[in-house]
């Protein structure tokens, strides 16, 4: 008893005399794959060819600088809330009178730490950001790490260099 | 002159077994690059360039290994498992002719291991014992997925030496020698045997897939259902060995098949330029290499092309296909011997 009487029965069809060679469909197999041997290959050798990666891509943040070269970052602390994996970590300082060509605001980090063993690079740091100081760069990736001491990046390897700055965001 | 006989024909034996090995290293690099290219991939390029230096790192990898044989394991079959697979695979290649004769100072150096008249029936010999190494291996390595895959080796490689046979007796009956030499002897004569034997050259061509463990008959091994077949309890050098000794298999197959069916070191019309002799041996020993990369290649080729038989069809084809199929040829070719005979003679 069927439930719609719909089932199709299916008999292998047996193979005719020239399928039990084999030979025939084995050529054919073989002429596919010698096509694949000149093909252009799919492969991008990584460390000496990089991809151009698409220009939203969530890489290795930066801290940013203003047009004058003063840090942007306040130490308000709202990227810290807003990372899900929690971590960024920063301790704020009051800015004094010779130090204003460094920072922008009376506040600023004096430690700004990220754990990139913790970080999902989610890019909410990113969208949290009132002063757009935090980014993450499109074309620079977090590292593989070597040991646990390398895992925490702190201003001196977050801040953006004054000479060479760096294009972020949507702005490029 | 006793003396410097004896050194020649040592230099040529070593020669020979250099050249068998040193093929076998880089068909493992081949394997890997032609498996990369035909999936559109490159392949290994990191160790050196173009990836030269990939077998060297892979040997050394292999060595600095830990020598490990499980508890449970017999030791001694354990070990003379992969040792066995090696020496036959070594062995065989003594026998093929590689080139015609030198001719230095009025003496004739022919460019062969051991000049022997019984060279197929060595080979045949050598090639069978060869499937001794998977099966103590697997045996000894006392787990049910190696013993499975050795009881396979071992019954596939009964089912196609029987065909393999046959189809290598068509070839005698015309050579009428189980000389190697004669037989590409005779080849020059005549034609390419591939040309007088076309079934019994397809019949060969697949017994020695099967002979070599290679796909679609690649079933000792067979990782989806054995994990690993014979070498599943097997690392460092010792699986080393395993996979290498299949690769000189693979190179002593391939010069095997030119021999016999592809006209071995002969080069069609070669003689009719009147060239030096020692030319002519030079441009021979070329021609059989070339004939013996295409059919490495070949085997390759295959490999990335076909999946695995189920084991039902391997025996099907075997016994029921391809060994009828070589008494058929058998049949034929004997009776188109005779019928060439009368008509012109």
């Amino acid at each position: 008893m069927q439930l719609s009487n719909r089932t199709k029965k299916i008999e292998p069809k047996p193979l005719n005399f020239w399928e039990r060679m084999y030979l025939p469909v084995i050529f054919q197999g073989l002429n596919i794959t010698i096509k694949h041997l000149f093909k252009k290959k799919a492969t991008i050798r990584y460390p000496e060819v990089k991809r151009e990666l698409s220009p939203v891509f969530r890489g290795l943040h930066i801290l940013k600088r203003d047009a004058q070269g003063r840090e942007r970052c306040t130490a308000c602390g709202l990227c810290a809330l807003a990372c899900p994996a929690e971590a960024i970590s920063m301790l704020s300082a009051e800015r004094t009178k010779e130090e204003k060509h460094l920072y922008r605001e009376e506040k600023y980090a004096a430690v700004y730490e990220v754990n990139m063993l913790r970080c999902i690079f989610c890019g909410l740091c990113e969208e949290a950001c009132p002063k757009a100081a935090i980014y993450l760069q499109k074309d620079k990736f977090a590292p593989a790490f070597f040991g646990r001491e390398e895992v925490i990046y702190g201003k001196d390897r977050l801040v953006e260099s004054v000479t060479n700055r760096a294009k972020v965001g949507l702005d490029q | 002159m006793e003396l410097t006989s004896l050194i020649v024909r040592g230099l040529v034996i070593f020669t020979v077994f250099a050249v068998t090995l040193l093929i076998a290293t880089y068909s493992t690099l081949a394997e890997r690059k032609i498996a990369g290219f035909l999936q559109d991939r490159l392949g290994p390029d990191r160790a050196g360039p173009f990836g030269i230096l990939q077998p060297l790192a892979d040997a050394v990898k292999l060595f600095f290994k830990e020598e490990f044989i499980p508890s449970h394991a017999n030791k001694w079959l354990f070990i003379v498992g992969p040792s066995l697979a090696m020496l036959t695979a070594l062995m065989s290649s003594a026998v093929i002719p590689f080139g015609n004769e030198f001719s230095i100072d009025g003496q004739l150096i022919p460019v062969q291991g051991i000049t022997v008249n019984i060279g197929l029936l060595y080979i045949f010999g050598v090639v069978s014992l060869g499937v001794y190494g998977l099966m103590i291996g697997g045996w000894a390595s006392n787990n049910k997925f190696s013993l499975l895959g050795a009881i396979r080796a071992a019954s596939q490689n009964i089912s196609y030496e029987l065909a393999m046979g046959m189809s290598i007796i068509a070839v005698l009956m015309l050579a009428g020698s189980l000389d190697l030499r004669q037989i590409v002897i005779d080849q020059q004569d005549n034609v390419w045997n591939v040309v007088r034997q076309p079934l019994g050259c397809v019949i060969f061509i697949t017994c020695a897939f099967a002979e070599c463990n290679r796909t679609p008959f690649d079933l000792p091994e067979c990782e989806q259902e054995l994990v690993g077949g014979y070498h599943t309890e097997y690392g460092s050098m010792k699986l080393g060995l395993y996979l290498f000794s299949e690769y000189i298999n693979m190179f002593v197959s391939s010069a095997v098949i030119a021999t016999l069916y592809f006209g071995g070191y002969d080069v069609p019309y070669l003689s009719t330029l009147g060239l030096d002799k020692n030319i002519e041996t030079i441009i021979g020993i070329v021609a059989l290499f070339g004939k013996i990369f295409f059919f490495i290649f070949f085997f390759m080729w295959v490999r990335w092309t076909l999946p695995r038989f189920r084991y039902d069809q391997l025996m099907n084809l075997g016994w029921k296909s391809l060994i009828p199929l070589a008494i058929l040829n058998l049949i034929l070719t004997g009776g188109g011997i005779l019928a060439w005979e009368h008509f012109t003679k």
